[in-house]
């Protein structure tokens, strides 16, 4: 390896993951921040010492950043406008008439 | 939909807007900002924001994060000589979590478009700054828990208000610093109570650390609102929510019972109770010894950054080695240790 290369790779920065903690049974994954680590098994690593020093888990998932697909804030208003014109969806939509119960 | 990652800003570049944007669309971005800022809205990583917003943060966000990577040198200094195996647990879970809080902090500069490394390269170069405070020496043990008591006591006032800072990524990491933090400061009081009462020599040792430790504790909050260069600007954002001024004296008056608690005093002859005001009057802080430090004057500016440099160049091999490895594993998947 030349002299340039190496120093290439010893400067090219870890990949980053972001870290998903479930903080106790019964909940879901919570995005609580991100970690760099060369693999998997070091993101874990570097996840449990940073986010869970105080028992704030029961499981972590680390996932490349660079693996996650999100929408876009620029076109947020069209591409979730198809859910703001179905009222009907929630159930506040129903009239019920007076004195009817478990509804 | 486009492929981006969710916690990114746009681009790699920092100060970048959201592709070509004409003059009109940016009046449209602008007003969306301002309507979110002025309805509490938390801005998040990939919207819109005006350039001067985001090297405000990158600016706040790097120099508390170098903070408290710096922030561990003058403490973990007494982690060998602790006095007790209580104490020193305590010290290397307090220094640990000084780590944990950095790292916390660079996540978050992180999604405003810069880099892990570009941030280290410019602590390790002196073009982004560190808090002041951390150049002081930590000469006896007591300095221990002055720093706990004190400068964290200060760095809680300072940074509960900024668990409702209008950027998100920055408001949620304040708020796991400032639940490690009381313990932080705990630790610092209980110790100092320890000392305070223990022989007519280690209530002098505290007495000393509070001395030295007060005034530069007040300068933490920065320069005077009225000198400050960004205060008003910040305010306007959110970034900030509360002046220098306003603050510092909360922490005055957080401070004063608690010293008396203590058995200790602080050192200012001009402090006192002022019924009118309902609050306490302090004396004059020597602001020219705050910017000698600030310039690279202080006791430890030298010190500190080169075991900084040191530490981060002596680690290389370590995260060269990794990267090997990590890319070893991913060509030859199938003798990952032999099991598959």
């Amino acid at each position: 390896m030349s002299e340039t290369s190496r120093q290439h790779r010893a400067r090219a920065e870890w990949p980053l993951w972001e870290v998903f903690v479930r903080s106790r049974r019964g909940l879901s994954h919570t995005h609580v921040g991100s970690v760099h680590a060369p693999d998997a098994a070091l993101a874990l690593r570097n996840a449990r010492d940073l986010y869970t020093r105080r028992s704030e888990g029961v499981s972590l998932w680390v996932v490349p950043a660079e693996q996650i697909t999100a929408s876009s804030p620029d076109e947020k208003d069209p591409f979730f406008e198809p859910a703001a014109d179905k009222a009907y969806r929630h159930p506040t939509f129903y009239e019920v008439p007076e004195g009817v119960r478990n509804l | 939909m486009t492929t981006v990652l969710p916690e990114r800003g746009p681009g790699g570049e920092a100060g970048g807007g959201v592709g070509d944007v004409s003059p009109t669309d940016e009046a449209a971005l602008q007003s969306a900002f301002d309507a979110a800022i002025g309805a509490d809205e938390r801005i998040e990583p990939r919207d819109w924001m005006p350039d001067g917003y985001r090297a405000t943060l990158i600016r706040q966000i790097a120099q508390h994060a170098h903070s408290e990577i710096i922030g561990m040198q003058p403490e973990a200094n007494w982690i060998t000589r602790a006095p007790s195996l209580r104490r020193k647990a305590i010290l290397m879970a307090k220094v640990q979590d000084e780590a944990g809080h950095g790292l916390y902090l660079y996540s978050a500069a992180e999604t405003l478009g810069v880099s892990r490394d570009e941030l280290l390269d410019k602590l390790h170069s002196g073009r982004q700054k560190y808090s002041s405070i951390f150049n002081y020496p930590t000469l006896t043990w007591a300095d221990v828990g002055a720093i706990g008591w004190l400068v964290d006591g200060a760095a809680i006032t300072n940074q509960v208000p900024l668990c409702r800072c209008s950027y998100g990524p920055y408001a949620r990491a304040m708020v796991r610093v400032c639940k490690e933090e009381s313990f932080h400061q705990r630790q610092g009081y209980e110790l100092l109570l320890a000392l305070s009462r223990g022989t007519p020599a280690q209530h002098a040792m505290a007495q000393d650390a509070v001395d030295r430790w007060w005034w530069p504790s007040l300068m933490m909050f920065g320069p005077p609102d009225a000198e400050s260069a960004h205060s008003a600007q910040s305010m306007a954002w959110k970034i900030k929510r509360h002046g220098n001024d306003e603050l510092r004296q909360r922490f005055v008056d957080i401070c004063v019972p608690q010293a008396e608690a203590l058995g200790l005093t602080l050192p200012d002859p001009d402090l006192r109770w002022n019924e009118e005001r309902g609050s306490h009057d302090f004396g004059e802080i020597d602001w020219s010894e705050f910017q000698q430090v600030l310039k690279g004057n202080g006791p430890c500016n030298e010190q500190r950054i080169s075991q900084r440099r040191r530490a981060h160049e002596e680690g290389a091999w370590v995260r060269e080695a990794a990267a090997a490895y990590a890319r070893k594993r991913a060509a030859a998947p199938s003798n990952e240790d032999g099991r598959r």
